[in-house]
């Protein structure tokens, strides 16, 4: 697209892109870290990806106040308005993905060194990976504006909800079998939910990227496992 | 929600003169009792447009339209239009305010006189109404009297719109009404256009986007005497479909 008449727009919205995509890098690796982190009980790594929070917070409230001065400023129309609307509900949906991999973060902490960690783990784990590939590709379709790419992240997002049915049934029967694990399964079952969520953010993202591209939105319902 | 059509203009095409065309082939139809917005960057022929609809261009020699406006069904360019009558029919507000070198009272009542005898009673109370209609009323009704020169430029203008409407048109045409105003008197005409689009069909011709997209419900745009796009005015400020006009509402224009 041919530039701005006024160059001075041209960088505020290139600078608002450059801090989503930093946002997207913390988020991913806060999300992987968090997982490795409990699949390994891994307390400093916990720690680690818990510290990085507060980083992402503060960029969310950058991407804010920019896209508010923005809007102020340069009364923008059309594509203009829809990439700042866009950049105000992609770093919210980031920061949100922030937040729950901190959770997962303090879980772990939580949890500690010594727990028992049940099969269901296995599950636990192809989730979080098919959540950060998710994320890695609704990232990578907002850079690129790439419609189909969002489309197919939107489709995925029923393998991550089926997965969690049968991880939610995994730790039940584990919790059944011997009322000790209920504590630690409790953790778990609340960290299989956060990383449904961030499934979730990924297709609210790529239901944003179809906003940019097209102006219009995706049908309320998306496909269910 | 569709309204019926008010103003339909078919295949028009106009000349200043010469084989060069103003306009070229516009189609568009103005509904009933709604706002539509003209924008484009200027020398597009978004004025040019305007004034075909009530035929000032017949002011000029040599200056021709081909193609048809139908207002109400009846062509407005047929040879047996009275451009009078249908100068009644369709007002018009422009850039600059024009009031007439006399009394407040009389800047109404002037044009009234023209197509109707009334007595003063009567024609008190139409110019009252007419200065209500335009907002103007509180402003003035104590000085009537009062040249209608002697007014701020916000309020000269509403004035005209005051005299545009007194005449009980039905289209009412503005050919940048805000573009001398300052921001609150602007605000107030936005606010006037917004009352008056109950009662009667408006164009617009504004250089102000953020105008356009506030007051109007369809909008057109223009280029090099093209109607480029021609949508509803939440479509084609948020996501217009050619790219001519994309470039032109974000400012990437050239």
């Amino acid at each position: 697209m041919s530039d701005h008449t006024v160059k001075a727009f041209d960088k505020d919205l290139s600078d608002l892109g450059s801090k989503i995509a930093e946002m997207g890098g913390i988020a991913e690796k806060m999300l992987t870290d968090s997982i490795d982190a409990l699949l390994r009980l891994d307390v400093d790594l916990a720690r680690a990806t818990v510290a990085c929070d507060p980083r992402l917070d503060a960029l969310e409230r950058e991407v804010e106040e920019r896209a508010v001065l923005i809007l102020a400023r340069r009364q923008p129309m059309g594509i203009d308005l829809r990439e700042i609307v866009a950049a105000m509900r992609i770093a919210s949906d980031l920061e949100r993905v922030g937040d729950l991999a901190k959770n997962i973060g303090k879980r772990t902490i939580n949890l500690g060194p010594e727990t028992r960690l049940p099969r269901a783990t296995v599950g636990l784990r192809h989730m979080g990976q098919l959540a950060a590939l998710q994320l890695k590709d609704v990232l990578d379709a907002y850079a690129q504006r790439d419609l189909e790419r969002a489309k197919s992240v939107w489709m995925r997002d029923a393998e991550i909800d089926a997965l969690e049915d049968s991880v939610f049934r995994d730790l039940l029967t584990f919790m059944m079998e011997d009322p000790r694990n209920i504590t630690s399964c409790t953790h778990l079952l609340f960290c299989s939910k956060n990383v449904e969520r961030v499934g979730d953010h990924a297709t609210n993202i790529a239901e944003t990227v179809h906003y940019i591209v097209t102006g219009s939105n995706l049908p309320v319902d998306r496909p269910k496992g | 929600m569709t309204s019926p059509i008010k103003l339909d203009v078919r295949h028009l095409s106009f000349y200043y003169g010469g084989t060069k065309a103003a306009l070229k082939d516009i189609n568009l139809s103005l509904a009933t009792n709604e706002v539509t917005a003209f924008i484009g960057p200027s020398g597009c022929g978004k004025s040019t447009l305007l004034r075909v609809f009530n035929r000032m261009f017949d002011l000029y020699p040599n200056q021709r339209a081909e193609g048809e406006v139908l207002l109400d069904g009846q062509n407005v360019l047929s040879t047996d239009q009275d451009v009078n009558l249908l100068r009644s029919r369709i007002g018009m507000v422009f850039q600059k305010p024009t009031p007439f070198p006399m009394t407040i009272y009389e800047n109404i009542a002037f044009g009234i006189r023209l197509y109707e005898k009334l007595s003063k009673s009567d024609m008190d109370e139409r110019v009252e109404q007419a200065l209500r209609g335009a907002a103007l009323w509180d402003e003035v009704k104590d000085k009537l009297t009062a040249s209608g020169l002697s007014l701020s430029g916000g309020q000269q203008q509403r004035l005209c719109i005051a005299r545009t409407v007194a005449i009980k048109p039905e289209v009412i045409l503005f050919d940048e009404p805000c573009s001398a105003l300052d921001p609150i008197s602007t605000a107030k005409v936005e606010e006037l256009i917004d009352d008056l689009s109950d009662r009667y069909t408006i164009a617009i011709v504004t250089h102000n986007m953020q105008q356009a997209a506030r007051v109007s419900d369809k909008t057109a745009f223009m280029y090099l005497g093209e109607l480029i796009e021609f949508d509803d005015t939440s479509k084609i400020f948020t996501s217009p479909a050619q790219q001519r006009t994309q470039d032109y509402i974000t400012g990437r224009f050239g």
